[in-house]
């Protein structure tokens, strides 16, 4: 070929398009589009801070007093076994802040794919020679494992809240958490993907985010509501990833299963199983990542 | 070998709904010529090069390029071209080198050469020193010369650029034609490029000039100039008025009266000089001489002024979220 000094060197082009299929090549992407967010979410420190003053206000402050009006009225908020067991409401919303953590942060950072677009850096991947299928994975997977650190680093607070953690219940969080984080960042991105800029935000903000964290039992739980809270809270995701995360915790505590399933999800009636729960948000998230690769493949 | 279409678009059109952008547009470059498509704002020259790189799809004709047809694989089309867009597209928040590691991953550099390839193309620029400074601290014109590096750090068979220069200032803008130039002969590449900038037009091996989606002209800056004819002379006089049908008499042509200076053409200007300041009878206050310009050329062809200064409304937003960007990103 034509390089007629020595200043270039790298393979022809011919011999780079054949070399091999295309699963490495979207494999390869998928890696360096997750590296990338891992790598700005590393150097972002200030945001690795600020996002942990949320989840402290609500375990301190909204914790704190609640417990302190719930006991005035009598306590029991979760029924007399969890009373007995000597459980606060502190306590109970720990996993659930968690969670929030988790929620929030997957979706924010799945979001960062408006960011790209509107600061230019999208069109870089998407005219590059990859599937685009890597791109929507890729940021899912970087969404998610933000989100999972966002929530697991809060597992430091356990002690300051007065709940036990084993060794057993930290490393089954582990995969739950990447569940939850997984399955909502893929929402996010499935959102993000037919988004064009980040006016939209607010929408997204008001009308999904917060009414799914409403929703999921962070807060308050999901046994004895209304019928058409039931029923909503139900069809929230989150609440699929809020339900383990609080037996994992509170059971590694030392609360007795009878008292777990009194404040736990049930559908029709029947106490779901854990590996139902992340069975259900899997699925969830392959849905959204499904309709992200579709979204991402459209060219005009 | 050296006379090889790289790149060949045959009556391509391209309609947004009623509106038809390109209009017909046939074209060959050679490998390693510097091509310019000139034309003003809204010619079509950002939707030609957006087919040709696979972003837009052409609604009829054929386009190939590196010998690929457009329409047919464009997959195979863009990992062997390099881009460098109006806008910028780098990751601020990370290094130069950074950056470029991510373009080599996604572009499928081996990871044996990665490495060299990064440093060669920093070389190439002049941005070694500052290879793992974050981008945000860099100036435009800096990020402009790591966008071209990254353009060419797959080594490809043609290298886009759409309005490389917009927004930067005259020096910024020779700096970065300074290595723009010498890329073909460094590195064997085809430079595409679209400017609305007649003097960058210069730096071109050849131009195309497109107005209303379809081509003018194409030819070398000095073929161009040639359609002008001879040289541009621009006449002020104590009287204009009076003045004009002299010169028309000793030019054999119609001056034109453009903001209080006569400007006519003239086949060669250092012999009309003279003759006019003897054989005018109001008094010749100025004189001035060039060899047409590519203004000229395109005032000619098309009758109207390219405007350069004039930014549109989609120029002001891009530069407004450019300022925003600088204050809303750390």
């Amino acid at each position: 070929m034509s390089t007629p000094n020595g200043v270039m060197v790298g393979t022809p082009a011919d011999e780079r398009g054949r070399r091999r299929g295309t699963l490495w090549p979207t494999l390869r992407a998928i890696y360096i589009i997750w590296y990338r967010d891992v790598l700005r979410y590393w150097r972002d420190r200030t945001r690795l801070l600020t996002s942990l003053v949320q989840p402290l206000l609500f375990l301190i402050v909204f914790g704190t007093g609640l417990s302190s009006a719930l006991s005035g009225a009598g306590g029991g908020f979760a029924g007399p076994a969890a009373a007995a067991a000597g459980l606060t409401y502190t306590q109970f919303i720990f996993p659930g802040i968690i969670g929030m953590s988790v929620l929030f942060s997957a979706i924010f950072g799945a979001m960062s794919i408006v960011w790209d677009r509107e600061f230019g850096f999208l069109k870089e991947v998407l005219v590059a020679p990859i599937d685009r299928s890597a791109v929507a994975i890729g940021k899912s997977l970087g969404g998610a494992t933000q989100a999972m650190v966002q929530g697991l680093i809060l597992l430091i607070l356990a002690p300051l809240i007065g709940v036990k953690l084993t060794l057993g219940s930290v490393v089954a969080l582990v995969p739950l958490v990447f569940v939850l984080a997984f399955a909502l960042s893929s929402m996010g991105v499935a959102i993000a993907s037919r988004m064009r800029s980040m006016q939209g935000f607010q929408v997204v903000m008001n009308f999904l985010m917060m009414p799914m964290f409403f929703l999921s039992g962070a807060l308050f739980p999901l046994s004895g509501l209304p019928a058409w809270m039931t029923v909503l809270t139900r069809l929230d995701p989150a609440a699929y990833g809020m339900d383990p995360l609080r037996r994992v915790v509170l059971g590694g505590a030392g609360l007795p299963s009878s008292a777990l399933d009194r404040i736990g999800l049930t559908v029709f009636d029947t106490v779901l199983p854990i590996v139902v729960e992340a069975a259900i948000l899997l699925a969830f998230g392959v849905v959204m990542l499904a309709i992200a690769v579709r979204n991402f493949r459209i060219r005009d | 070998m050296a006379e090889q279409a790289v790149i060949s678009v045959h009556n391509l059109v391209k309609s947004f709904g009623p509106v038809e952008a390109v209009r017909g547009i046939d074209l060959d470059v050679q490998q390693g010529e510097i091509f310019g498509f000139l034309g003003p704002n809204g010619a079509g020259k950002s939707t030609t090069i957006n087919i040709l790189c696979t972003l837009l799809r052409a609604t009829s004709g054929a386009a190939s390029v590196a010998g690929i047809d457009v329409d047919h694989d464009p997959a195979a089309v863009r990992s062997r071209i390099g881009l460098v867009f109006q806008d910028p597209s780098l990751d601020h928040q990370l290094t130069a080198r950074e950056n470029l590691e991510f373009h080599a991953f996604i572009y499928d550099v081996p990871a044996s050469v990665r490495k060299q390839r990064i440093a060669e193309v920093l070389e190439m620029v002049d941005l070694t020193d500052r290879a793992d400074s974050v981008v945000m601290t860099y100036s435009g014109g800096m990020r402009r010369r790591l966008e071209i590096a990254r353009g060419m750090l797959h080594t490809p068979d043609v290298l886009f650029l759409d309005e490389p220069t917009i927004g930067l200032d005259p020096q910024t803008r020779r700096h970065i034609w300074g290595y723009l130039a010498e890329l073909p002969k460094k590195a064997g590449v085809t430079i595409f490029m679209t400017t609305h900038y007649m003097d960058e037009a210069e730096y071109c091996g050849r131009i195309a000039i497109i107005d209303h989606g379809q081509i003018q002209a194409v030819g070398t800056p000095d073929e161009l100039k040639k359609m002008v004819g001879g040289d541009v002379v621009s006449i002020t006089t104590s009287d204009n008025l009076a003045a004009l049908p002299e010169i028309e008499a000793i030019a054999g042509a119609k001056p034109i009266a453009d903001n209080g200076t006569l400007r006519v053409e003239v086949p060669d200007g250092a012999a009309f000089v003279p003759r006019l300041v003897r054989e005018t009878s109001v008094e010749v206050t100025s004189v001035a001489f060039r060899r047409p310009s590519l203004d000229d050329v395109f005032l000619k062809l098309t009758g109207r002024a390219i405007r350069e200064e004039e930014g549109s409304s989609t120029d002001m937003m891009r530069m407004m979220g450019r300022a925003w960007m600088g204050r809303g990103r750390r």
